[in-house]
């Protein structure tokens, strides 16, 4: 038998990111331009108030702190998210307002500001083509925006049906479905109607269908969009699949189907979670540690299951609030803490270590 | 010991202090140094007590200001001890919501006043 942890991999601390003097909440990696020399970019935000913008230096491969973008929001900013252009960063916070922030050129302009929330908003994500912003929050409800030109952003639906608050909202990477995850510990998919422009709820994963059983604090898709992981204060992770080809098709919704859960691999709440092109699954949590998770190839009779194939004790010094994969560099990732710092890491494979020279 | 850290904690409603009122006891408070882990078992004077949550605050409060960042606390109300007892627990535990409250000013006060060296 093979040991559950496979000593193969590696995590490697490459840089650890100081300057936020509060817990650091979110990050999120700038889109991959496509374009070579363009230098990696990482948005941070935290309870300090602030948003701090990190740019890696093509001379010394190091990041930096570029820009920090206060003076705007008024309390904590728990979630930053950019669009897939690269050339907006939304920001949500606690002053129940979202930010959005245009990128010139490295200087950042707050160019709309949206009211709504009654309270603390707690997520904000963009749709795959741009045209959609979603935010969620204290107040149980989900809004969807939708981006029109010169900066103006209306929003469409308030979506009532959590009830308790919205702790992540996360647009599907191809189709146009909101995925929300909240503190009632359920997890809601959200469409729209074919003609109506109305949203409205198409699936509730909840404990009567092998969901959470307590606060679902996250979730990811994988590449394909195929599937997608949930974390959760009940200590698991969950894999939960769909009929992404109908669902591509437009021939009716394909409901979310449990496929698989994680358990015994935490001890207490895990707070991100972040799936990477390459199909590993890396999770952040109150135990200070970083753990990676594949699909296992040993055993598919009972469907796919997952295995741990790293752990990292003590990743940091506090709490692991976000944990995120980069959007260029297939292993590279970073991670966010209570500790106040970033930690930027290389995951690799040990037979094929990267050379540093 | 843990216990001097938060005896002197006050009741939100009340003149008195947590351990006078017996909301706090010396075997409420379970501390593994090793795992840098605590755990604070209160109980509210009254099941349908509608401070039991800025009571839980304040503990929660007060052990961040004394104890250094690698200890983890999670704070509950006894067994038995509360008409919600899991939505409390729940609520206590959840730093997102903690943050929040800290960040509201009423709230801050409240928690100060409790945690006032002196009153009376």
């Amino acid at each position: 038998m093979k040991n559950s942890v496979d000593e193969n991999f590696e995590l490697n601390e490459v840089q650890t990111l100081e300057g936020h003097t509060d817990r650091v909440w979110s990050l999120a990696w700038k889109p991959a331009p496509g374009i070579d020399g363009v230098p990696a970019v990482l948005a941070s935000c935290s309870g300090d108030r602030t948003v701090r913008i990190w740019e890696q230096s093509p001379a010394t491969g190091c990041f930096q702190c570029k820009a920090v973008l206060e003076d705007t929001h008024t309390r904590t900013v728990r979630s930053c998210a950019w669009s897939p252009s690269g050339k907006f960063l939304a920001t949500s916070s606690f002053d129940a307002t979202t930010a959005i922030w245009e990128d010139a050129g490295g200087d950042f302009s707050c160019v709309a500001t949206l009211e709504g929330h009654e309270n603390e908003v707690k997520s904000v994500s963009w749709n795959a083509s741009g045209s959609l912003l979603a935010t969620c929050g204290r107040d149980k409800s989900v809004w969807i925006w939708e981006v029109l030109p010169h900066n103006e952003f209306e929003c469409v639906s308030v979506l009532q049906g959590h009830t308790q608050d919205v702790k992540m909202v996360q647009w599907h990477p191809s189709v146009n479905i909101l995925i929300s995850c909240s503190y009632d510990n359920s997890i809601k998919v959200w469409a729209e109607d074919g003609d109506s422009d109305d949203w409205h709820c198409v699936q509730t994963l909840n404990q009567s269908n092998s969901g959470h059983t307590s606060t679902v604090w996250a979730l990811s898709f994988n590449a394909s969009g195929d599937k997608m992981v949930t974390c959760s204060d009940d200590l698991t992770i969950k894999i939960w699949g769909c009929d992404i080809i109908r669902m591509q098709s437009g021939d009716g919704y394909a409901p979310w189907m449990h496929i698989s859960t994680l358990s015994g691999y935490h001890d207490r709440t895990i707070f991100s979670i972040h799936w990477s092109r390459e199909g590993i699954i890396c999770s952040g949590a109150a135990d200070d540690a970083i753990r990676f998770f594949t699909e296992s190839k040993d055993d598919l009779v009972d469907g796919p299951s997952y295995k741990l194939i790293y752990k990292k004790e003590k990743a940091h010094e506090m709490d692991i609030n976000a944990v995120q994969w980069s959007s260029m560099e297939n292993n590279r990732l970073a991670s966010a803490s209570d500790d106040g710092t970033i930690k930027i890491w290389e995951f690799i494979s040990a037979p094929g270590k990267k050379m540093h020279l | 010991m843990l216990l001097q850290h938060i005896r002197d904690v006050k009741d939100p409603e009340h003149p008195y202090s947590l351990e006078e009122l017996k909301v706090i006891t010396e075997d409420a408070i379970e501390v593994d140094d090793k795992r840098s882990y605590v755990r604070v078992t209160f109980t509210p004077t009254v099941e349908h007590c509608s401070m039991a949550t800025v009571i839980g605050l304040c503990l929660r409060v007060k052990l961040m200001r004394s104890l250094p960042p690698r200890f983890k606390v999670d704070i509950r109300v006894a067994p038995g001890s509360h008409a919600s007892e899991a939505a409390v627990n729940k609520q206590l535990n959840d730093k997102e919501r903690v943050a929040a409250a800290l960040e509201n000013p009423n709230l801050v006060d409240m928690v100060d006043e409790c945690l006032a060296p002196s009153y009376g």
